[in-house]
């Protein structure tokens, strides 16, 4: 069971009271963008074994979006941050080093 | 309205309609119209339910004068005050058990004065615990009968295992 802290209320929500949001960070391409920017941001995703970064919703809860760094092969939570970034804070960039030295997604590292 | 009891190992009770209004806005613009508990609290009347969002709970032949009360102390704030009295059932629980097994909360460890906003089964809820050790709960009254369905059930038998 994964079991995540939501930034905005404070609570450790388990999964059954959140909505999974998708892939973090995508930057959205509409109209007036290259037919192949706007596929990638439809459709291409990371599906990683070990590092990742998504989006989740307080959903049985405050309602509000996060962010949320975890590893896909462990369920290990290496933690939560606010939506309101455009890439992952440095602290939880540490967290992912010092727990997953070498670890890389998308052009992150 | 819909009052009811059902006595069981725990005793669950749906209350009178209950004078509820949602107030949103900047949490220190409606600290000048409420005094705001603490989050994932409930203080006096008032529950912390998000970031940007109180419930205020009056007797419901309160809610217009509160109403007008919260607006005039908001003016010049971006807000919203409204009753959703109308779409709130509450009911009383008497003990945690009922709820560990409805919702995926660590109720034994919640203190009176807790608020928890989750689910009870398959529905959206909130609860809180009280001095006495009992429980209200607030969901929405489209699905009172399904709270009060599982709410029963759950208060039906006791849990062996659990003590104290
Ligand atoms: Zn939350």
């Amino acid at each position: 069971m994964l079991i995540l802290s939501c930034p905005n209320c404070g609570e450790l929500k388990d999964e059954t009271e959140l909505s999974a949001g998708g892939e973090a960070h995508l930057t959205r391409f509409g109209p007036g963008s290259s037919d192949s920017d706007f596929e990638g941001y439809l459709f291409n995703r990371e599906n990683p074994k070990g590092v990742h970064f998504e989006r989740w919703r307080c959903s049985s809860g405050c309602g509000k979006w996060f962010h949320a760094a975890r590893c896909t092969a462990t369920n290990e939570v290496f933690g939560t941050y606010s939506a309101q970034v455009t890439e992952p804070p440095q602290e939880i960039r540490d967290v992912v080093s010092a727990k997953r030295p070498g670890w890389t997604w998308r052009d992150l590292s | 309205m819909s009052e009811r009891v059902f006595e069981g190992a725990a005793t669950v009770r749906q209350l009178p309609q209950r004078g509820m209004i949602t107030v949103r806005g900047d949490m220190t613009d409606l600290a000048k119209a409420v005094k705001v508990p603490a989050q994932g609290t409930v203080a006096g009347n008032v529950a912390w339910m998000s970031p940007d969002e109180l419930l205020v709970m009056c007797p419901h032949e309160e809610v217009g004068a509160q109403i007008d009360a919260l607006r005039a102390k908001l003016i010049g704030t971006h807000h919203l005050v409204e009753d959703v009295s109308d779409a709130r059932a509450i009911f009383e629980i008497s003990d945690g058990e009922t709820l560990a097994k409805l919702c995926p909360v660590d109720v034994a460890r919640m203190e009176p004065g807790r608020f928890r906003r989750t689910r009870l089964a398959q529905i959206a809820c909130a609860f809180w615990k009280k001095e006495d050790g009992s429980f209200e709960l607030v969901c929405f009254s489209s699905v009172a009968d399904y709270a009060w369905g599982v709410l029963s059930n759950a208060a039906a038998t006791p849990v062996a295992h659990f003590s104290g």
